[in-house]
């Protein structure tokens, strides 16, 4: 949880602030409100009270870009929706961060042809990558729970210098 | 065939001078492009095919020439038909007059033939692309479109493949 060391009865806990940040910023994640194709179905399933994500303090989805933190990708991205997705991205507050949610949206999927793009990583830049086709809500969960481990690992002299 | 659309392609047939096909019991009328408009008013205000169930293409190349069949698939509801027209179209500069001022249905659907064949809609109010975003170039379901294959990525030219791929940069 980042709590370095507890001193004795004092009620007191010292730690780093980079540690305070990054956990607060694990624990309290809003995902945007986004499906593009069938991954949304078992986004919305992870979700709801069978899996529930909000364990994971991702207590609600957000409609508008400009409160929420994660972009899941939840889908395939067509070349005529890449803008929009870009524009979703774009609007979002630093720090923000993508999952790229499925086959489809990693690397095109089945999809190998004119209207689809090859991997949304060509659009915005992909913190995890996340497979399957479509993936079982356990795994989207997996996917946010890897990029905690992203998130808890990240330094302020990287922030800085970007 | 039936009886009812017997008579039908028949009066068509004297009235336009074409040849048709039945495939399963359907009928396909091969036409004109300069007759098409007016074969489709006729149907619709003498025959009842008051419903223009779908307008699409076939591109035959490089089996048959003329390469591209306009496909006009026309309903009757109150008279419980179907018909089928075709017109055949060469593949250097392929035009067709707007169906638009008969069935208003067309408008989208010629957008669709505009941007998936390159079939020119003559006189059509909105002539631009509906499906692929704009400054596309070509027709993606000619037969002569390239199919945009991409490399799949495996262990062994994962590295080859990383350095040439398009990130998004932030």
């Amino acid at each position: 949880m980042g709590v370095e060391q507890k001193l004795g009865d004092m009620g007191i806990m010292t730690t780093t602030l980079e540690n305070v940040v990054n956990w607060s910023r694990t624990n309290a994640m809003w995902p945007m409100l986004f499906g593009l194709a069938c991954c949304a179905i078992e986004m919305m399933a992870a979700q709801a009270s069978h899996f529930d994500m909000s364990r994971f303090g991702m207590e609600l989805m957000r409609a508008s870009p400009r409160q929420s933190d994660l972009m899941i990708v939840a889908g395939r991205l067509s070349r005529k929706m890449a803008p929009v997705l870009r524009r979703l991205y774009d609007q979002m507050p630093e720090p923000k961060w993508v999952i790229a949610m499925g086959d489809c949206a990693s690397c095109g999927g089945v999809f190998n042809n004119y209207a689809i793009v090859q991997g949304v990583d060509e659009i915005v830049p992909v913190d995890v990558y996340l497979a399957g086709c479509p993936p079982r809500p356990e795994a989207l969960i997996h996917s946010v729970v890897t990029l905690y481990e992203k998130v808890k690992g990240e330094k302020f002299k990287d922030a800085a210098n970007a | 065939m039936d009886k009812k659309l017997e008579t039908i392609v028949q009066a068509l047939q004297e009235k336009f001078n074409t040849k048709y096909e039945e495939f399963r019991g359907e009928v396909h009328m091969f036409m004109s492009a300069d007759t098409i408009i007016e074969a489709l008013t006729l149907l619709r205000d003498k025959y009842d095919f008051e419903l223009l169930s779908a307008l699409s293409a076939v591109d035959y190349y490089p089996q048959q020439s003329p390469r591209f069949h306009v496909i006009y698939q026309l309903s009757s509801l109150a008279r419980n038909l179907t018909l089928q027209l075709r017109v055949p179209l060469n593949g250097d500069d392929p035009r067709i007059p707007t169906a638009t001022r008969v069935y208003e249905v067309a408008n989208w659907r010629e957008r669709e033939l505009l941007d998936m064949f390159g079939i020119t809609p003559e006189g059509h109010p909105d002539p631009r692309r509906i499906l692929m975003p704009d400054g596309t170039e070509g027709h993606p379901l000619r037969r002569d479109f390239p199919l945009g294959y991409e490399e799949p990525q495996f262990t062994f030219n994962f590295d080859e493949i990383d350095l040439r791929k398009p990130y998004a940069k932030e």
